[in-house]
């Protein structure tokens, strides 16, 4: 089958620091990888080259079997189909939650306002904020948030959805909320890419976790396999770690 | 006060031309700031570059010294342009370069994750811009740019210096015949007043109009 997101030999610096090394990897469609590592390892970094909110310097990205475009109007299609949601949410602040689910499929695909507003409020009500839709973003918990900002990617209908540490943000008992969110999507076979530290998520719904130590992709192997006996002392110093607390 | 209400005649009609002729370079230099303002904050490095060398030059040159060059040294070159023109389109070159300083300032102020999540979801730059960035810039926005409307009333007394009877040439006249200074300048100098405290307090009005939307 071929692949959804294929990334070869890309390296990515910020000035002198190499942020990205060498980095390879292929992730079919349905599948949910889950990416996790140290703090600097290049974790976001790696997620934000995948629609290309950050460049490379080297190396090749494809989505769907399409090389990333340069800045300009294919690339804001390809970024349409490629849905992502911030640690920090985002949402935009000056718009309804409503309003932040239509905006986008009316002024990039050009759907009916009506249809947007449908759609958008089904969506609402599937990540459990029917009530919700005429709340400014700043009326709505840091959970309700973040599955708006979740709903809001979804209603572009995208084929990819790119999570960055999604829940990092959040008060712990809001945590749940979000992820739950996520686990269905992944069940209805959603391509995903998780940036998280949940590693109970990646337990549950990953298929593959990949772990990542100084912009090195070190070790991809299933949950299973990786919570059970990563094979680098990196990896297992990095899990004593976060499995510590 | 007897030669300002003999005068009155002369002193408005210098106070309508100095109105109209703020009031079409305010327009023309609120859309070329902006649009210089978007070409700063553009992903093309060339359109940052030329905008950004757009501003310095504007923001480093004297407005006199433009209004001459445009005034007597365009016409050598064959350009020929009504007076008044001349000097609003001075105006709107030179007053753009302010306003694209005080949209930045007020995009500044919007965080970077706004006009992110806009990209992400697919939006061009423009549209992001348009729906996105600019609506939450406009509260940041507002003052600054009533401040720049001010200077721009105050800067179309230079006008006078090439040969435009606004208000303050029109008191100069009024005041070669009547031989006042004080009260005929004062005079004039309330009028100016006048039109800077009616800028302020309507961009007052607008910030608490644009306010009540977040
Ligand atoms: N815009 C930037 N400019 C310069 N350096 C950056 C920039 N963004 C990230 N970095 C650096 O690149 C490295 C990788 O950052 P990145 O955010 O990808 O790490 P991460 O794995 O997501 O970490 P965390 O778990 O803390 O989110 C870090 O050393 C970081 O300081
Ligand atoms: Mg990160």
């Amino acid at each position: 089958m071929a692949a959804m997101i294929t990334v070869s030999a890309v390296n990515k610096y910020f000035g002198d620091l190499h942020v990205l090394r060498d980095i390879d990897l292929e992730i079919a469609p349905r599948e949910v990888v889950v990416v996790v590592g140290p703090s600097g390892s290049g974790k976001s970094t790696l997620c934000r080259c995948l629609n290309r909110l950050e460049t490379i310097d080297s190396g090749h990205i494809e989505i769907d079997g399409r090389p990333l475009p340069e800045e300009g109007s294919e690339l804001a299609r390809l970024r349409s189909e490629v849905g992502m949601v911030f640690q920090s949410f985002n949402l935009f602040g000056h718009r309804t939650v409503l309003e932040n689910l239509v905006m986008a499929p009316v002024a990039v695909r050009k759907v009916p306002k009506a249809v947007a507003r449908d759609r958008a409020l089904e969506l609402l009500d599937r990540v459990g904020l029917a009530g919700k839709a005429d709340a400014l973003p700043a009326q709505l918990s840091g959970g309700q948030q973040q599955r708006a900002a979740i709903a809001r990617a979804l209603a572009m209908e995208p084929k990819v959805m790119l999570f960055d540490e999604p829940t990092s943000a959040l008060d712990p008992e809001l945590v749940s909320g979000v992820l739950d969110v996520m686990a269905d999507l992944a069940a209805e076979g959603m391509t995903m890419v998780v940036v998280t530290h949940e590693m109970g998520f990646a337990r549950r719904v990953a298929d593959r976790v990949v772990f990542m130590d100084a912009g090195e992709v070190v070790e991809q192997s299933t949950p299973a396999e990786f919570f059970a006996g990563a094979r680098t002392e990196r990896a297992r110093s990095f899990l004593s770690k976060v499995l510590a607390h | 006060m007897e030669a300002l209400l003999d005068n009155a005649g002369p002193l408005l009609q210098g106070l309508l031309t100095t109105l109209w002729i703020a009031a079409v370079s305010g327009v023309g230099a609120l859309v070329l700031g902006v649009l210089v303002a978007a070409a700063r904050v553009s992903p093309v490095p060339v359109l940052r570059g030329v905008a950004f060398g757009y501003v310095q030059l504007f923001l480093n040159v004297p407005l006199l010294a433009l209004l001459v060059l445009f005034v007597f040294a365009l016409p050598d070159v064959g350009l020929l342009m009504p007076l008044t023109t001349t000097v609003v389109v001075v105006l709107v070159v030179y007053e753009a370069a302010y306003v694209a300083e005080a949209v930045r300032s007020g995009v500044n102020t919007v965080p970077l994750g706004q006009a992110e999540a806009a990209r992400a979801l697919g939006l061009t730059f423009l549209q992001s811009l348009r729906l996105v960035v600019l609506p939450q810039a406009v509260r940041a926005v507002v003052q600054p740019l009533g401040n720049v409307l001010i200077a721009l009333v105050m800067n179309t007394a230079l006008a006078a210096a090439v040969g435009v009877v606004e208000l303050t040439s029109a008191t100069n006249k009024v005041n070669l015949v009547e031989a006042q200074p004080i009260p005929i300048f004062a005079g004039a100098g309330v009028l100016y007043m006048l039109v800077a405290l009616t800028i302020g307090l309507l961009s007052g009005v607008v910030e608490r109009r644009v306010a009540i939307v977040r």
